[in-house]
């Protein structure tokens, strides 16, 4: 009954099983690799968003000390936004809806947060400042989202932000909104 | 089979399947597992339908009617990851178990106990996602996309979905890497890859597919899970990370995944067409090289799918252009499929039907394809039923249409037996009208704005929403035909002759007896 020709491809069956082998082995490296690069796509993004200034890409890039010159012949409105999180429950809004501000000087803004629950609880703000692009130019100097921020039971208070916008930021833009993402943060930081 | 192998020291191949429940658990031959494998798939396919029954049913008239929407999102959730990795994906792969040795001349798989163990992980990867319907929570309802933050909020279910989604992947890892290994160290001399069948050529490009992108798409519920239990913060704002970035890795693995749904597919209608027109295929070797461009441009316009996240209008050029050259290696397909019936003597057996009909059809999807590559456009089409419309047309006329041609066009080979023409011949005519009743109006209902995944809407899309429905209800009634048929033929029936066609198809497999024997190609077959 076994009438398999040894010489199939002028091979033997031993030789095929060896070839058969080392390219099921190769294909596998190749799938772990295809499983590596999921996860290396995970800081590629990170730096795409960096290179096109997408997010939050300032704060992750690292403070920036910038010394520019005050340009008072361009004024720029800010505008601030906060949206409260979804888990937990907090107060959470700009105290001034929006600043008009020239370029290259330092300015403070501040927010309000309140833990409205009965429990000691931690918050981590994330920023967002659009138009998309913008963010390189809006320099963060002092930030409540660079820390989670800890409220016990019933405390609020006003957190401050300092930024400088960069007087190279593109002349088309006059208007810059800076919108907070306020995320409970308790039970990962409870671990 | 082991015990088989110990009667037969000399030789691990029994001359004869061993009986009863062994031969179908322990069976490292290509021909039963290919069975197993599209047995299996009809199974899902009919329970996915059944799943897309309940959602036109709901979705017959205006109103909450049937379903609780949490329910209704399950089955939206549920119908698409049953049909794409239970129905359409083994299909091929049982397919390519069934026809890739035959093709080629090679007497089995290169790596038949692999063969065995990525089929019988199937089952069981999907009996853990039927048993979330269960679970405290209710079976997985935020889409079949996973999309965190919703998917990571999800009960019970959402870790079970996770552990079945990497048994799938493993199972079609394996059987990507088998078909590579038999593909290119199994032919018979005088095969050259420039000889082969489309059918095997499509293969080959759709297993390098797999298995470029089945690890990411486990490397991205992996995130999810680590998020859900291991509080990492891949996808979790507060931590640091994205949730945008989800849509990124899921999609960079989930367009090439809709051409591993449908290049198996170009390969069984470039078999069809041109047995039924008793011509030579129009364009061969551009018809490989169309399939490989495919293949590349598969892996640069991911972010088609989520233009409305927000991207730098770069970004968004990119993608738009690089979506829309796709058209020219699939226009280059329909050219040559066109032209290979041109001037053809054609004769309509139910394979043919079913490949014409895909010609016609998939292009449509194809043409509804180009329409969403716009991004200013895709800004109106997101999300609603045009999308849904598009996808179903390139799946369901698409890629089920040609796995349906391909079992009309083998299964005298399988059985045997000549089937009931005049049953495969209503199948076909009833698929074809109810399918277009079922879909083409979701075009009209997305143009006008309605959302997808959602069990209730706004009045004014009522009617079309009935005609769709009564177009779902025929479509799917009509299916019962397709497994009556297949059940028939492989319980008796005329004899069929080796060549099966009057045609005189060509290819290696018609050099066999009908139907071909458990072992085939023991010696070298002779390759002209």
């Amino acid at each position: 009954m076994n009438t398999e020709d040894p010489n199939r491809d002028g091979l033997t069956r031993e030789q095929h099983r060896k070839a058969n082998r080392s390219l099921t082995q190769r294909l596998l490296v190749f799938t772990a690799g295809s499983f590596a690069f999921g996860f290396a796509l995970v800081p590629l993004y990170g730096v795409l968003c960096k290179v096109a200034g997408i997010g939050n890409a300032e704060a992750k890039a690292g403070p920036a000390i910038v010394r520019e010159a005050v340009d008072v012949n361009r004024t720029i409105t800010v505008e601030f936004i906060a949206n409260p999180a979804t888990v937990g429950s907090y107060e959470f809004y700009p105290e001034v809806k929006s600043l008009r501000i020239h370029p290259g000087k330092l300015y403070e803004a501040k927010f309000f947060a309140r833990n409205l629950t009965r429990m000691d609880s931690v918050a981590q703000a994330v920023p967002s400042v659009s138009p998309g692009g913008s963010a390189l130019y809006f320099h963060k100097t002092e930030c409540f989202c660079f820390s989670p921020q800890r409220f016990r039971a019933g405390e609020g208070r006003d957190m401050p932000v300092r930024f400088i916008v960069d007087p190279q930021l593109p002349a088309n833009v006059d208007k810059l909104t800076l919108a907070y993402a306020f995320y409970d943060l308790t039970q990962t930081a409870a671990r | 089979m082991a015990h088989a192998s110990a009667e037969h020291a000399h030789d691990d191949h029994p001359d004869q399947p061993a009986t009863g429940i062994k031969r179908w658990l322990f069976t490292t031959n290509h021909k039963d597992i290919g069975t197993m494998y599209l047995v299996f798939s009809l199974i899902m396919f009919f329970i996915g339908g059944a799943m897309a029954m309940v959602i036109r049913a709901e979705l017959f008239k205006p109103g909450l009617q049937l379903v609780d929407p949490l329910f209704y999102n399950s089955m939206t959730t549920n119908h698409a990851l049953v049909m794409i990795f239970g129905a359409v994906m083994p299909a091929f792969v049982g397919l390519a178990n069934w026809m890739v040795p035959l093709q080629i001349g090679a007497p089995d798989m290169a790596l038949p106990r692999m063969n065995n163990f990525s089929f019988w992980i199937l089952p069981f990867a999907f009996t853990l996602m039927i048993l979330t319907f269960f679970v405290p929570g209710g079976a997985a309802a935020g889409g079949w996309t996973l999309y965190p933050p919703l998917s990571i909020q999800g009960g019970d279910s959402f870790p079970m979905v996770i552990f079945a989604i990497h048994m799938m992947g493993i199972s079609s890892i394996m059987g990507a890497i088998n078909v590579i290994v038999t593909i290119v160290n199994m032919r018979a001399p005088g095969m050259t890859l420039l000889k082969m069948p489309l059918f095997c050529w499509t293969w080959l490009i759709t297993a390098y597919l797999l298995i470029a992108v089945m690890p990411v798409l486990a490397g991205s519920v992996t995130m999810l899970l680590t998020d859900h239990f291991f509080k990492t913060s891949f996808f979790n704002a507060a931590g640091g990370g994205d949730p945008v970035m989800f849509q990124h890795i899921f999609w960079f693995f989930g367009h090439p995944e809709v051409y591993i749904m449908i290049l198996p597919a170009f390969g069984i209608v470039s078999e069809i067409l041109p047995t039924f027109s008793r011509k030579p295929l129009f364009g061969y070797d551009s018809m490989v090289y169309a399939t490989a461009s495919i293949a590349f441009l598969s892996f640069i316009v991911w972010a088609h799918h989520m233009f409305t996240v927000g991207m730098p209008l770069a970004a968004q050029l990119f993608f738009m252009l690089s979506t829309m050259l796709i058209a020219v290696p699939t226009g280059v397909k329909v050219f040559n499929w066109t032209a290979t019936m041109w001037r053809g003597s054609l004769s309509f057996e139910p394979p043919m039907l079913f490949a014409i009909a895909f010609l016609f059809l998939f292009t449509i999807g194809g043409f509804s394809g180009v329409m969403l590559a716009f991004v200013p456009a895709d800004f109106q089409y997101q999300d609603t039923y045009f999308v849904v419309a598009h996808f179903h047309y390139v799946l369901v006329p698409g890629a089920v249409f040609a796995i349906m041609a391909a079992v009309y066009y083998w299964l005298p080979k399988w059985t045997g037996h000549m089937y009931n023409m005049t049953l495969a011949n209503w199948h076909f005519w009833l698929s074809t009208i109810f399918v277009n009743v079922l879909f083409f109006p979701q075009h009209f209902l997305g143009l006008a704005g309605m959302p997808r995944r959602i069990p209730d809407y706004a009045v004014q899309f009522a009617d079309w929403n009935m005609v769709s429905s009564i177009g779902a209800f025929g479509f799917g009634l009509s299916q019962i035909l397709f497994a009556i048929v297949v059940i028939q033929c492989a319980r008796g029936g005329k004899k069929a002759t080796a060549q099966v066609w009057d045609a005189n198809p060509r290819g290696l497999e018609w050099t066999l007896p009908s139907p071909a024997p458990y072992h085939s190609f023991q010696s070298v077959p002779e390759v002209k």
